[in-house]
């Protein structure tokens, strides 16, 4: 008996079926077409000015992105899609808009580029999306462990006057409504995306900053670890999911 | 500051295409409240026009109340080959465009 209940504790969930869905499936076939169009997605206007920096020498003499990881489309493929990873002189892990910022002053000899700049977005709009299509795939780093359960935590903490978690509209209430808007299981897939509400290209930290914003919580700051633990952490719960940077989302 | 053209590579004589076009546009409308006050000055597209055949086939004002990187789309008739070209006039009256080729037949 006890053997029994042993084995079924032990056994894995029955027909693991996926019932997660990104914003992608939910929205209506018009912003669907909009974005898979190749003409038609404006966040490639920063996929393809991300594509002109990425070759394009600095002035301080040093080489361009390409000159060291050469050419992006086979470089920079499946990247987007382990990131957040660890970085060594930082002992800290960092988003990939971060380690590309860090790649620029490290080695360019560049001053750092605001997060939500146009340039810091079309850079990693253009990494993001040489790795279309691919699934999400995380960095098996053990030293990342402990970053994702502070991740998890963050997403199951309330906060705010409103006293809210991540969790509980996007594990439990994901699929009702807040007023019109339906509410997305949270699988950042797409970022950086273009947002019709935001009129422009927006990178995960200011999706983050909306949320907590709007549970009137003291937003953590794009690039801050906290939202490096919690992108850790929803990258993990999207595993196996394809990355479709540059999305479109109401 | 570039567009996204979509002109179909071929068409058959007399034939209806869709032209497409995608403007990188902030569409600034001028009422918004800068940081520290006062207001972000307008900077919007106010005309679009498409050319093709020599002569100007499409038109259209463009106000405030357009969003950013507008999207247009139009259709033509198909007659020659040719370049069909699409200009676009900013805040300032300067003009941009750009241009893609079509072959008819």
């Amino acid at each position: 008996m006890r053997a029994a209940l042993a084995l079924l504790l032990l056994a894995p969930p029955a027909a693991a079926q996926d019932d997660r869905r990104t914003g992608y499936d939910d929205m209506t076939p018009e912003l669907q077409a909009m974005q898979d169009d190749p003409v038609g997605n404006p966040g490639l206007f920063w996929v393809l000015d991300g594509e002109a920096m990425y070759s394009a020498a600095p002035d301080t003499g040093a080489e361009s992105c390409a000159g060291c990881h050469g050419d992006g489309e086979t470089a920079m493929s499946g990247v987007a899609a382990r990131y957040p990873a660890w970085d060594e002189a930082l002992d800290r892990p960092v988003d990939l808009a971060g380690r590309i910022d860090l790649c620029r002053v490290r080695h360019q000899g560049l001053p750092p580029l605001e997060r939500e700049s146009d340039a810091l977005l079309s850079l990693t709009a253009y990494v993001t999306n040489q790795s279309r299509g691919l699934p999400i795939a995380p960095d098996p780093d053990p030293r990342l462990d402990g970053w994702r359960e502070q991740g998890e935590d963050l997403f199951t903490t309330r906060m705010g006057q409103l006293n809210l978690s991540c969790a509980q509209c996007h594990d439990d209430l994901a699929g009702g409504h807040l007023a019109a808007a339906l509410i997305p299981q949270g699988h950042p897939t797409g970022y950086p995306l273009y947002r019709l509400e935001w009129e422009t290209m927006g990178s995960l930290d200011r999706r983050f900053g909306n949320c907590m914003f709007g549970v009137r919580a003291e937003p953590f700051g794009a690039g801050s670890a906290e939202y490096v633990a919690l992108e850790l952490y929803l990258k993990a719960r999207a595993a196996g999911l394809a990355i479709e940077a540059p999305a479109i989302r109401p | 500051m570039a567009a996204l053209l979509n002109v179909p590579e071929t068409a058959a004589p007399g034939e209806i295409v869709e032209i497409k076009v995608l403007i990188q546009h902030p569409m600034e409308t001028g009422f918004r409240t800068a940081q520290g006050g006062g207001l972000v000055p307008r900077n919007i597209i106010h005309t679009v026009s498409c050319h093709y055949m020599g002569e100007e086939v499409f038109s259209a004002e463009l106000f405030p109340a357009v969003a950013a990187n507008p999207y247009l789309a139009f259709t033509l008739v198909a007659e020659e080959s040719g370049e069909v070209e699409v200009r676009w006039t900013d805040e300032a009256g300067e003009e941009f465009s750009q241009s893609a080729p079509i072959t008819v037949g």
